[in-house]
């Protein structure tokens, strides 16, 4: 199976957007004072954020159907740091990994990665095939 | 007075707390405005999240959310715990370990749905405190839509 991927860019404007949209108004993703004062070194993007950036490689591999993914899961094991005025990249890329003929469903594992780390761990997602109804 | 509890023998978290239940919360009424606003927001291009057109040709009623969309309501759930005093969770000191999404059925514009939020785990682990918890959304029929599995660390004092 061919590896998946994409890059997605996040700044400070797009983290308050996913603030608004999710309703996590957690400081630690707008104020580098705030973040700095619990001991992170800037402002840092929310892990939802970053699961969800990394999902759209999955809605885009069952053909731009939401309904088709059926269930993903992930843990977060680093941050997306997002400084003033930048733009950071995060590679997101993806694999089928299995194949289950008889439940008609496929399961892909997702690596999210920004300036050199691993920030989601043990990412995945089940998708329903094409082909096979709900 | 959990809370009190908790501080004194300096647990992170109050134990008593497992195996909670809390009655549901909302309804949230899910809008289409919503759900591309918070496409938008992951990168979300896919036109099934805004156009109603796009999303009924793929056999659904109204736009569709991204996979993660449920957090939103989630989130609110899970505030019931995180901000009760007794639980003694200081939000200062959380931090993400997990979250998982289970979708009995997708989640489209024009749902109300309601969370019941249950807690899974609380206890104390090397001096942090874990905490897992799951929010069960339903609609207005009380068919199951989403269930969202979440977990965090609260850090020890000091660690």
């Amino acid at each position: 199976m061919s590896g998946l991927s994409r890059t997605v860019s996040v700044d400070r404007d797009r983290l308050v957007a996913y603030a608004d949209a999710s309703g996590d108004q957690n400081p630690i993703h707008r104020d580098a004072e705030v973040a700095r004062s619990v001991g992170l070194p800037d402002v840092i993007a929310h892990g939802m954020w970053t699961m969800g950036a990394a999902l759209e490689l999955v809605t885009d591999y069952v053909g731009g159907d939401p309904g088709r993914v059926l269930s993903c899961q992930t843990r977060f094991t680093g941050m997306v740091v997002v400084p003033e005025g930048r733009s950071v990249e995060v590679l997101v890329e993806g694999e089928v990994t299995k194949t289950d003929e008889q439940a008609g469903t496929e399961t892909l594992q997702l690596t999210a990665t920004c300036a050199g780390e691993k920030v989601l761990g043990r990412c995945q997602a089940v998708v329903r095939r094409a082909g096979t109804d709900a | 007075m959990g809370a009190r509890i908790a501080r004194v023998s300096g647990m992170p978290v109050n134990p008593d707390y497992a195996g909670r239940a809390y009655p549901p919360a909302g309804p949230y009424d899910i809008t289409r405005e919503q759900i591309a606003a918070f496409a938008d927001a992951v990168g979300a291009t896919g036109a099934a999240h805004r156009d109603p057109e796009a999303a009924r040709a793929l056999g659904h009623a109204d736009v569709v959310a991204p996979p993660t969309f449920a957090v939103r309501l989630a989130q609110q759930c899970e505030a019931q715990l995180v901000q009760d005093p007794g639980a003694g969770i200081d939000f200062s000191r959380v931090v993400h370990g997990q979250e998982g999404f289970t979708h009995h059925r997708p989640i489209v514009a024009g749902d109300v749905l309601t969370g019941t939020l249950h807690v899974d785990t609380m206890r104390e682990a090397g001096g942090h405190g874990m905490v897992a918890t799951r929010v069960e959304l339903a609609d207005t029929a009380g068919e199951p839509v989403t269930t969202v599995t979440s977990t965090i660390v609260v850090r020890g004092a000091g660690r």
